[in-house]
Order: C-alpha cells, then structure tokens, then sequence
C-alpha cells in the first residue's frame, strides 16, 4: 500500500449559478501510493466538498470519460498517478478547447456531432442479404486498420491540438482517424462517401501536424498519422482522376 | 440554460509546451527554404555576364552571406530531420500483415539523405 | 451548407510535400556549397560559372525553385494561421502566386542565357 503522503490539488472551479468568474480553489489531501487523480477526487468529493464536478464512469481506462488537463497535460485522471509528480500542488482543470458546462465537466456535443459526420460505419460496395453471412475479413486485413478503432472517444487529442483550439471548425483528430479506420477496412467501400467531409477544407487540410494528438493518446491510436495517410490518399486520388478523368465520379 | 465558459487560446499558445515550440520553429524552416530560394534565382540571372556573376560570388564570400548561410543551414537541416522522421507517417509499408518497422523507413530515408548530400557535394567539387 | 471537397488542397499539398522532400534531400548539400565551399575558396569562380551555365543545371535549378517555393507558401501560409495571423494566411493567392512569380523569374533567368 505505501506510506500515506500529502499533497495539494488545484482544482479548476466554475460553478455558473454562483459565480460569472472561474476560480481555482486548493484541496489538500492524504493519498496512498495507489491512488490516480480520479481517486483524489472522489475523496474530495466524498470527504471535503460535494459541490464539486466532475465526469467518470469505469476507472479502468476504456470508457474515456475522466479527461482532464492536469498540471496543462490532457489525461485520463483514472490512470494517471498521483504518486508520478513531484509538483507541489497538481493542477487539474477540464479539457482545453471545449466549453466549460461546470468545474471539471466539458460540453462535448460538438466532438459528438463530429463523429457522425465522417460516416464512421461500414459502407459495403453492396449490402448482402442475412443468408448470405458474414463479411469475412483475414487476420492481414484486421491489421490494417486495427490500431485506428482503438479510439474511445475521450477528446484528449482534441485537447492536445491548437488547430482545433483555433479553428473548432476543423474535423479534429479522433474523427479523422475514425475515417480512415474505415477506409482501411476491406469490407469497406465508402471511401468516396466520406470525400465530402474529410477532405473539405475544415477536415484533414486543415491539420498542420503538430503531432501531439498522438502523443496525448492512451490507446496509441496515433490520429497524426491517420490525418497523413489521409492526405496522401485522397491527393493520390485527385491526381489519378486527373489523368483517368473516367474513373470514380 | 446555464451559461458556458470559453477560453479561447491565446496567441501565445505556442510557448506553452516544448512539442508545440518545436513544430513552430519546424514550421518556420520553410522561411529558410524562402530564403535560399531568392539566392538560387539571382544565380541563375547572374551567369548571364561576367560582370553580374562576379558581385554574386563577391557577395557569396563576404560574412554576411557566410553568417546567413549557417543560419539557413540549421534550419535546413532541422527540416531535413524532422522530415525524415515523418516519412514513415505518410509512407506506411506493409508486409504480409505486418507493417515494416518504422525505424527501417527512417534509416533508409537517412541513408539516402546521406549518398545525396555527398553526391551533391561530389558533384560541384569532385 | 454541407461541406464540401477543397478542390485545390490536393495539389497545393502535393507540391507542399513535393518540396518537403526535395528541400530535406538537398537543402543542407546546396548550403554547405554556396555558404561554405565557396567562400573557403575550394569552388573556383569559372567553375561556379560553368556548373551554373550548364544548361541541366539551370533546369534541375528552376526545377527546385518551382518545388521550394510552393512548400513554402504552403508551408509558411499555415504557419501564420496556427500562430493567429489567419486573416493573412488565409489569402491563398498572395503566397502561392509569389511562389508562381519566383518560379517565372527563374524561368526567364535561366533561358537568358
């Protein structure tokens, strides 16, 4: 278990119906070798004050629910641990680039509404009748996509791009990369289908790779990369449609 | 309906992590690129002459040239690494169903760097 | 309004990258020459002349300048959005006609010749 240690969290305060102003207000805590920020704030919550918001669900890294900046680095707080800084005081507030709803809880619906415009479904070349089975895919064609549909959707790479911070216009990371999961699956065949959204001026155009999306990922899903492959595909594709006019649309 | 709070990002957004100074110094080679682009096209409008040709290697030679020069050639070679270390981002290799390793894809991108700069080299000196 | 494809990113990015990796290639070799190898006097001046003059070189010369110039514009264009310059870097036409002029003025330099 360890030795109970103390430390002090600055936690980022908004509470609309009291205050115009967000504030930041210290609570100083025992915690025990085990305990990630998450559990810092349950106890704060639990023990000092219940006014306090904040969003979590499975504390286990997979529902993506508990992002928030701390001391300025977009984390999961379920696996991020108290005993791994050295600061004096851990700085924790809400994700960067979204509205702030209350203290720690962002208003997500545009990243939401995002999502669903990159059709992230699978579009077959045909629809097959129920009888006749599965689309059936090699271990080879898995692969391709597979490290792109480990997204879940915790925004932290929204939080991590200035472009999006700049330009909330701009598609962003997770749904970007959530489009070429799709274009990389053999069942699919909708690439053309997304066209309209991902390669719009506000889609992958728009990113200047900085490059911290993937590195604030905790699913590795490496959406910088995704935004690339992106770009070197669909400008393959102009350039064979303007010496194969015929082809495609 | 509560009211929502915006922060929007602050121009000087980019001194607030070292990742986001580095791509915008990596950004800003591009000015260097610019830079050397001006001197490549007065060569080329210099050799018409002797005379004109002649104030082109005299300016090549004094410290202000020699000084901007190892100012364009960091920034050069800071793009060249942080290109080459992006190559395997937009190029992604597969074989069978396992991508080539990463590292394989920047090594051989140095390596052609390398036999391009000597040959370069080799070319106008040799 | 639904968005719809930018239809001149895919070309702009193209050459963007085009002279991303011409530049990364052969950028440090060509500094090290003219700011180098030059003044420390190991390239005479006739033969400066001569390689210059030489009707390949021009055309591998303008060649780059033409890839050099559109990976800046592209390049230094979105650099000043990001930095929050956006209204100047959304004015498309100033970057990549500059680097469409450089490329006519190497053009017509190197056919003076």
């Amino acid at each position: 278990m360890g030795v109970p240690e103390r430390t002090v969290l600055e936690v980022y305060r908004y509470l609309p119906d009291e205050e115009s102003e967000p504030r930041f207000q210290s609570y100083e805590i025992t915690y025990r070798d085990s305990w990630v920020v998450l559990d810092a704030l349950d106890h704060i919550k639990a023990e000092i004050d219940p006014t306090l918001s904040f969003r979590w669900s499975c504390r286990m890294g997979v529902c993506g629910s508990c992002g928030m900046s701390v001391n300025g680095e977009p984390k999961l707080t379920c696996e991020t641990f108290i005993r791994d800084y050295d600061t004096e005081t851990i700085r924790v507030e809400p994700l960067s680039h979204f509205p702030v709803i209350r203290d720690l809880v962002i208003n997500m619906e545009d990243f939401m509404e995002k999502l669903s415009t990159v059709s992230p479904w699978l579009i077959p070349a045909e629809d097959k009748p129920l009888e006749a089975g599965e689309y059936l895919q090699t271990p080879a064609q898995v692969a391709r996509y597979k490290r792109f549909s480990m997204c879940i959707n915790c925004m932290l790479c929204y939080s991590a791009c200035p472009v999006y911070g700049l330009n909330s216009m701009f598609t962003g990371p997770a749904a970007l990369a959530l489009a070429e999961r799709y274009n990389l699956d053999s069942r699919d065949n909708g690439k053309k289908e997304r066209a309209n959204v991902v390669t719009a001026h506000e889609g992958i155009w728009e990113c200047t790779y900085v490059g911290e999306c993937t590195q604030v990922c905790p699913k590795d899903v490496d959406p910088a990369g995704a935004i690339q492959m992106l770009k070197l595909s669909y400008a393959l594709d102009w350039a064979k449609s303007l010496v194969l006019p015929g082809r495609g649309r | 309906m509560t009211r929502e709070l915006t922060h929007p990002l602050p121009r000087s957004w980019w001194l607030k992590r070292p990742a986001y100074f580095r791509f915008v110094i990596r950004e800003l080679t591009s000015v260097a690129v610019f830079a050397y682009t001006l001197l490549l096209i007065w060569a080329l409008w210099s050799a018409a002459d002797a005379g004109s040709f002649s104030v082109f290697y005299d300016f090549l030679r004094s410290p202000l040239s020699v000084w901007s020069h190892v100012v364009v050639l960091v920034l050069a070679l800071y793009h060249t690494g942080t290109w080459i270390a992006l190559t395997p981002k937009v190029m992604v290799l597969w074989r069978e169903d396992e991508p080539v390793d990463p590292n394989l894809i920047v090594g051989a991108t140095g390596m052609l760097f390398v036999l391009v700069s000597v040959g370069v080299v080799w070319l106008v000196l040799g | 309004m639904s968005p719809q494809p930018d239809k001149t990113a895919p070309l702009f990015w193209l050459l963007f990258a085009g002279g991303g990796t011409a530049s990364a290639m052969l950028l440090p070799a060509m500094v090290f020459v003219t700011g180098v190898a030059v003044p420390a006097g190991w390239v005479a001046e006739d033969d400066l002349v001569s390689l210059i003059g030489n009707p390949l070189t021009r055309l591998v010369v303008v060649g780059l300048v033409f890839l050099f110039l559109f990976h800046w514009a592209h390049r230094f264009r979105y650099a000043l959005v990001d930095l929050g310059f956006g209204r100047l870097g959304k004015q498309a036409w100033l970057f990549y006609g500059t680097a469409l002029a450089g490329t006519i003025l190497a053009g017509l330099a190197a056919l003076r010749l």
